[in-house]
């Protein structure tokens, strides 16, 4: 931190929490792999955008990386079979999401051969057409794996349509308890810098920054080893700093550029993407090996041995966490089941849920981890201006949505909050802020798809009146002119009756 | 005594002219918010608020003799958009909004009478006659004309079931 | 019922705390209090402590009435937030350390009832109650409020001689009282002797650190109170914005009205180490509720009261103004948070989306 840094903290400038960050024991441990269970789930919506259309019939035999389902639609990605068996169904899971609702999936019964399917892999990518890259990747199937799980391909290409000039990549994993990239770039720093430069290939940009928080010192020295020989990469050091991992606080931090509150990251030059992602990158064009499994961090003071876990992708979290030892106690502690992070992950109610792209980790916390306790009034502390990255006021927000005054705490920059979680984190009296917060956003967009209903029902009714007004109309004139044709008949027939004796 | 009283009388005078050429001449012709509220209004004319289509609600709400939760197709949502443009305090959370509804077919019930899809101010009941009907989700306002008229019960109103992305985080308990 | 749902409601993100309380920031700010608070003790004896005691439990006292009263469920929990204690030690600090009972007792009611649950309870106040209090009493009984005992003032009264006079409300003999230094410049200015002459007889200003001389009871310890503001910068509880806005916005105009006219007017070092200046700038000023949330509306607040406290205490009736100074700027709390608002993130201070920076591809 420069001196001008530390000048901006004391005059207000210093955003963000700094939790205890809880990631050893579990990121020293070596990256153990899990056998494929015998029952795969894999969602059709594991990515953000339109869900994914099944391409295979139940009963079918699949090989490992075969398709299953397809993408539809600008933003979406396609689902491969993680390893080789037989679809028994499509079927109702449990959503890794908040609302414990379900989604369909693809449900694969394992063989145990694992056989691949077909892969075409490529030597020298960076003989590849940019966008050819970028439609390998797109069917690979890659989405960030940082934790959005925005289609990978969808942001190359876009990059490089707007040609931004720096490629970020995000090794700042500034979630407490997570250290699955922390082990990534540790184990696997070469093969990330690959993915990097083909990453880079495609999208056209002219240096890559890659951010690494100071609190992961051994996936510094690799990356920084592995990077030494590529002029264009340069491995940076940010400052441990919760949410430091956020796109627009990492672009802020390595580059200094401030992303208008309309505009995407592409619009400034800059891309962003995960180390994760470099990864499943590489595979997608070095082997030809669709997204079908990601390391992901078992961790949590109920759980016996944490650490980081490679998981074929539809693996249940039940069964993840039996192999990585179980609970203590058969979960009898257990306070809360987490996927993701703390700051920002969502609770499951039960560990039946898959494992899917954008799993980061599976937490089991202990009464003495997890955040609990009623809520205390607001005592106006201001502990939530001080930590917000974005410069909101959470306390004046949460009272307004409190009252259900939500057009009001829109004015006050509602969509502009990224849920970060730093405000809830600090307030002493414990008020749920994120929760008025989505609870907020989605009453807002609920209202308005109502009334884009509304406004479409109304058009419906308008035109049936119109309809059933045209329609009397067109009966009456009908009518009128069928009344005159038989006059004029009646008269004719009078005229021929009055003319006869004539 | 006599000069505070002529004084009083005489501004009372001539506040009341003022007031009668205000009437005179800056008269409104209607009231430009029941326009305004019977545009928020999904325009169905229903009929299940009691007034005589969805404009007589809008009178009604700003006359005061109805309320804004008056509207069961438009919900929530509507009650708040109106008490919001009316500056009304509006209780929401005594609204019975069990979320939207939507009319739907009991296909082993249904004989294809076609009485329903004549009563439908959204065109929302489709088929033919002797043909099983069926409900459009996206054009039904939940509105339950058809309800009644089916001979053979076979339209029932069920709530719209929550989907993943249309899913709204509850407001924190306690609050 | 979906067997997938939740038992209860599903809880939102974070699902990681850090830890802190409203209970342990009260606590902090009791330990900031603490050794100021000691050093009173030793200035006023007995009756300084009986008062102190006294104006805590009828804070306590009160909140639990209207608590109950208002139908609370929580009425326990609430207690426990310490924030009633805090207000009564707070009120207390501000009291003549002599003050009778009832000066207690009504002082707690005012700060509580009519300062703090007829808005709504903790955070919901406009003003600060204990300032609230301390203003009420000072206007509604001038007498008791106003009579100094001079510090260590002999002989000292024994428990029980203590205790008959609180209760009996007898009023310090004269000759154990004293004047404070701003009230005797105040005296002196209107009978039209100058500061020069006024002071040449008081101890130097040094002396005031150590704090024996007459005064509110929590006045005193000047640099004890500033070590309490220390103790609370570094645990994090306050922020250093407000209380340098106060002591700068007292100083900057006492400094420059005193080299223009020394006759006239007190130099900074008296203004700082005199009256409540402390107190307010670190325990008053600071407080959540009734202070802006933001940076520069705290640095805006503070400097208004520093400014305040100035001019009431230069041209004002009362020789002491920190208390008013501090009410009139709550009532511009609500102003300055809505006026001055941190500038989020890609936006402008008028919530516009930033421009593109020159040479963006997306122009």
């Amino acid at each position: 931190m420069g001196i001008l840094t530390t000048f901006k903290d004391w005059f207000g400038n210093d955003w963000g929490v700094h939790p205890d960050d809880r990631k050893r024991p579990a990121a020293d441990a070596a990256v153990r792999v899990m056998p494929v269970p015998e029952r795969l789930w894999l969602p059709l919506q594991q990515h953000l955008g339109a869900p994914a259309r099944p391409v295979v019939l139940v009963g079918q035999r699949v090989k490992k990386g075969q398709l299953l389902a397809e993408a539809q639609g600008a933003v979406s990605a396609p689902v491969h079979a993680p390893t080789s068996g037989t679809v028994a169904a499509i079927a109702e899971i449990t959503a890794p999401h908040p609302s414990g609702l379900t989604l369909p999936a693809i449900v694969v019964d394992a063989d145990g051969a694992d056989e691949w399917g077909e892969r075409v892999g490529c030597a020298d990518p960076f003989a590849l057409a940019p966008d050819e890259i970028g439609r390998r990747v797109a069917a690979a199937g890659v989405v960030g794996l940082g934790g959005a799980a925005f289609p990978s391909s969808v942001k190359l290409a876009g990059a490089a349509r707007a040609g931004v000039a720096t490629l970020i990549v995000n090794g700042s994993e500034c979630e407490p308890y997570l250290s699955c990239d922390d082990r990534l770039m540790r184990d696997a720093a070469a093969a990330i810098v690959d993915g990097i430069r083909i990453m880079r290939h495609a999208s056209g940009a002219a240096r890559v920054l890659v951010g690494i928080e100071d609190n992961k010192p051994e996936a510094l020295a690799a990356m920084a080893a592995a990077a030494a020989s590529c002029a264009e990469i340069r491995v940076c050091r940010v400052p441990a700093r919760y949410p430091m991992g956020s796109e627009k606080q990492l672009i802020q931090a390595l580059s200094g550029i401030e992303v208008p509150a309309d505009s995407r990251p592409a619009d400034v030059g800059v891309i962003v993407h995960n180390v994760g992602t470099a990864l499943a990158v590489r595979a997608a064009i070095r082997d030809g090996q669709p997204l079908i499994s990601r390391l992901l961090t078992v961790n949590g003071g109920c759980v016996v041995a944490p650490g980081n876990i490679e998981v074929r992708l539809g693996t249940l979290a039940a069964d993840v966490l039996a192999f990585a030892g179980g609970l203590h106690g058969d979960g009898l502690g257990l306070a809360r089941r987490l996927l993701g992070g703390p700051m920002m992950g969502m609770q499951i109610p039960h560990w039946r849920v898959p494992v899917v792209k954008g799993t980061s980790g599976i937490l089991a916390l202990a009464a003495d981890e997890a955040a609990a306790g009623d809520a205390d009034p607001c005592i106006r502390c201001a502990s939530c201006v001080r930590a917000c990255p974005v410069g909101l006021l959470p306390l004046e927000m949460s009272a307004r949505i409190r009252n259900d005054a939500l057009d009001a705490a829109a004015a006050l920059g509602l969509a502009d909050c990224i849920a970060c979680g730093c405000c809830a984190y600090v307030c002493p009296s414990r008020i749920p802020l994120v929760q008025y917060f989505q609870h907020a956003k989605g009453e807002l967009a609920a209202r308005e798809r109502a009334r884009l209903r509304t406004d479409a029902t109304r058009k419906l009714a308008a035109q049936r009146q119109e309809r059933l007004a045209r329609e009397a109309s067109e009966k009456a004139a009908a009518a009128a002119r069928r009344k005159a044709e038989r006059a004029a008949q009646q008269s004719a027939a009078e005229k021929l009756v009055q003319g006869e004796p004539a | 005594m006599i000069a505070a009283v002529l004084s009083l009388t005489l501004l009372g005078a001539l506040l009341g002219v003022v007031l009668g050429c205000a009437d005179r001449f800056l008269r409104v012709e209607g009231n430009p918010l029941v326009d305004e509220i019977g545009a928020l209004m999904p325009g169905s004319n229903c009929g299940q608020c009691g007034f005589p289509g969805c404009a007589g609600a809008a009178a009604a709400i700003v006359a005061g003799s109805a309320a804004p939760t008056c509207c069961p197709p438009g919900g929530k949502a509507l009650a708040a958009a109106v008490a919001g443009r009316l500056g009304l305090a509006v209780d929401l959370s005594a609204l019975a909004d069990d979320g939207p509804q939507i009319a739907g077919v009991a296909e082993e019930l249904c004989i294809g009478c076609c009485r329903c899809s004549k009563v439908c101010p959204t065109d929302a009941i489709v088929g033919a006659a002797k043909q099983i009907h069926n409900v459009l989700r996206e054009a039904c306002t939940g509105c339950a004309n058809c309800v009644d008229l089916c001979p053979t019960e076979a339209l029932l109103l069920q709530p719209v079931p929550p989907t993943l992305p249309h899913w709204v985080m509850p407001k924190p308990l306690g609050a | 019922m979906n067997p997938n749902a939740f038992a209860a409601a599903p809880v939102a993100s974070p699902h990681a705390h850090g830890g802190g309380s409203v209970a342990r920031t009260m606590r902090h700010v009791q330990l900031a209090l603490l050794p100021a608070t000691l050093h009173g003790f030793w200035l006023y004896g007995w009756p300084s402590f009986l008062l102190w005691l006294l104006t805590i439990l009828a804070c306590v006292g009160w909140e639990a009435l209207a608590l109950r009263l208002a139908g609370g469920r929580r009425v326990g929990a609430v207690l426990h937030d310490g924030s009633a204690l805090l207000t009564g030690w707070l009120l207390a600090m501000t009291l003549p350390p002599w003050a009778p009972w009832w000066v207690a007792v009504v002082g707690g009611f005012i700060a509580i009832v009519v300062g703090k649950q007829v808005f709504g309870g903790l955070g919901q106040n406009v003003f600060n109650p204990a300032m609230v209090a301390r203003v009420a009493l000072l206007v509604s009984f001038p007498l008791p409020l106003t009579q100094w005992v001079a510090p260590l003032a002999q002989p000292a009264p024994g428990f029980v001689d203590a205790l008959q006079r609180f209760l009996g409300g007898a009023p310090v003999p004269d000759a154990m009282t004293s004047a404070t230094l701003l009230g005797h410049a105040r005296t002196e200015l209107s009978r039209g002797v100058d500061l020069m002459q006024v002071l040449a007889g008081a101890p130097p200003s040094s002396l005031s650190w150590l704090g024996e001389r007459a005064g509110s009871f929590g006045e005193a310890g000047a640099l004890l109170l500033l070590a309490g503001g220390g103790y609370l910068l570094a645990v994090g509880v306050i922020r250093w914005h407000a209380p340098f806005a106060v002591l700068a916005g007292l100083a900057v105009p006492a400094a420059i009205a005193h080299a223009v006219d020394p006759a006239r007017y007190l130099d900074a070092g008296s203004h700082l180490l005199s009256g409540a200046a402390m107190l307010g700038a670190f325990f008053i000023a600071t407080d959540y509720v009734t202070s802006p949330s933001t940076v520069p509306g705290r640095l805006l607040f503070g400097a208004g009261v520093g400014l305040l406290t100035w001019i009431i205490r230069s041209w004002g009736g009362y020789p002491e103004g920190m208390a008013f100074a501090v009410l009139l700027m709550n009532a511009l709390t609500p102003t300055i948070d809505r006026c001055v608002r941190p500038r989020i993130l890609g936006r402008d201070r008028r919530g516009r989306p930033l421009d593109l920076p020159p040479g963006s591809p997306r122009q």
